[in-house]
């Protein structure tokens, strides 16, 4: 493959390259990492805006709106939308562009649907990867949906300018998951289906639960409510997201954030070069005693872990050059 | 990591009828391929932007409504046109004598109601195990 090539025809806004691409990188085909290195440089800068929350509770009929509100403004328009790999068969039924299907046609929108793949933070290990290809093809707005997230699946805050969480009224429990695992990671929270039973107390809850901070460093993440399905509450929300969005053209506000995303992905990558040193050092039955080892209680698993790490070693082979 | 094969599961036209389509797409996923779902009353133009950005391997088409014979040729038009390589399959409603000429234009089968779900599952395994 003539990653070059295919790398400048991304940059002319080929978006059959870009598909092409992002399949490569998710697959991690051979030398995939130098297409990315390319692409790396070719980016142009897009606004990157996460949309997380539980499951059900409108994310892609959001994410479809703010779409349409992007394509009135005459952006062109990424959407990024994970859906849970099956951790059994490694299948999965990605269908959040269901809820997008007036889009489908349409020439300043690329839709991507993607299988988490082993990723447990709520998106695909390679989901950044796919922002920056298309970012690179001229997408000038793009949208990350995770899959329906529960309380420890924050990875959209590594790759996101602005993230939305979503929830909905009438799932008391539901509050109680964003208090413990997402209050931290929201800019901005939308109470969705707002016709519902309960929404303003739900949105009262979130207010009184923010109030306890005492210095948000310039931006307290608001509290909005909306009905996706009919397209109320979404010009809010896309003001919002504008005042977030120039709180982060402050350069000390933007550094610290790209600065703590930057670390996460460089650790990533390494972490994921001596899962593949051990992978590519280790026979198949040597690492089956191992852990039989463990199961027999003969060894314990810090003693396991070291004779592991010592065996991925040993060949004197460095981890795959990026 | 070993190649995924991807699928897109199309329903074109007016038809309303989608409970074969997601038999047959949970059957792919249990099979360990990722299959996106484009939703009812897509368009052969939708199907096929729908299918370049997915870079799916395979396009399944269903229709219970009588109008393949008009869309799907339609569909292969447009996969030729963009130059894409596809494995396009089509399911549903199928009378016998216009199954030659969907072939004709490169439908490569037809599951017709009564298929085994298995055979739908090792026709695209063996047909797109050399991915690439």
């Amino acid at each position: 493959m003539n990653y070059t090539a295919l790398a400048k025809s991304i940059f002319r806004g080929d978006r059959k390259a870009a598909a092409r691409l992002i399949s490569i990188v998710e697959d991690e085909e051979e030398g995939y990492e130098d297409a990315m290195k390319l692409v790396f440089s070719g980016t142009k800068g897009a606004g990157v805006l996460g949309v997380t929350g539980p499951p059900g509770v409108g994310k892609s009929t959001l994410v479809f709106e703010l779409a349409k509100r992007y394509r009135k403004n005459g952006k062109s328009v990424g959407i990024v939308a994970v859906d849970p790999t099956s951790p059994l068969t490694g299948g999965a039924i990605l269908g959040d562009r269901i809820r997008m299907t007036d889009l489908a046609g349409d020439q300043g929108v690329f839709i991507r649907s993607m299988g988490t793949r082993g990723g447990t933070g709520g998106l695909s290990l390679q989901a950044s990867n796919t922002i920056r290809i298309l970012d690179a093809m001229g997408c000038e707005e793009i949208i990350v949906e995770t899959v329906g997230a529960g309380q420890t699946q924050v990875d959209i805050m590594g790759l996101a300018d602005t993230v939305v969480v979503v929830t909905m009224p009438g799932t008391g429990d539901e509050v109680q998951s964003i208090k413990a695992g997402l209050l931290e990671i929201a800019d901005i929270y939308v109470v969705n289906k707002m016709d519902l039973p309960g929404a303003m107390s739900t949105a009262a809850d979130l207010k009184s639960m923010l109030n306890l901070v005492d210095d948000w460093k310039g931006w307290k993440p608001p509290v909005l409510l909306a009905s996706a399905n009919s397209g109320r509450g979404i010009d809010e929300l896309t003001g919002s997201i504008g005042g977030h969005r120039s709180r982060m053209l402050d350069p000390v506000v933007s550094m610290e954030r790209r600065s703590k995303q930057a670390r996460k992905e460089i650790f990533d990558i390494i972490t994921g070069q001596i899962m593949h040193s051990i992978a590519s050092n280790i026979q198949a039955d040597e690492l089956d005693a191992i852990v039989r080892e463990v199961v027999e209680k003969k060894t314990n698993p810090y003693d396991a872990a070291r004779k592991i790490s010592i065996a991925a070693s040993r060949t004197g082979k460095p981890p795959k050059a990026l | 990591m070993a190649r995924k094969i991807r699928v897109l599961i199309a329903k074109p036209g007016l038809d309303g009828h989608d409970r074969g389509a997601k038999v047959v797409a949970r059957a792919l996923r249990d099979a360990g391929m990722e299959v996106i779902y484009t939703g009812l009353h897509q368009s052969p133009e939708q199907i096929v932007q729908t299918a370049l950005q997915e870079d799916v391997d395979a396009i399944g088409l269903s229709s219970l409504s009588g109008a393949h014979d008009v869309l799907f040729p339609r569909v292969m038009e447009l996969v030729k046109k963009n130059r894409m390589k596809v494995l396009v399959t089509a399911g549903g409603i199928i009378p016998e004598e216009d199954i030659p000429a969907l072939k004709k234009c490169g439908i490569a089968a037809v599951f017709g109601p009564g298929t085994p779900i298995d055979d739908i599952v090792k026709f695209h395994k063996e047909r797109l195990s050399q991915k690439g």
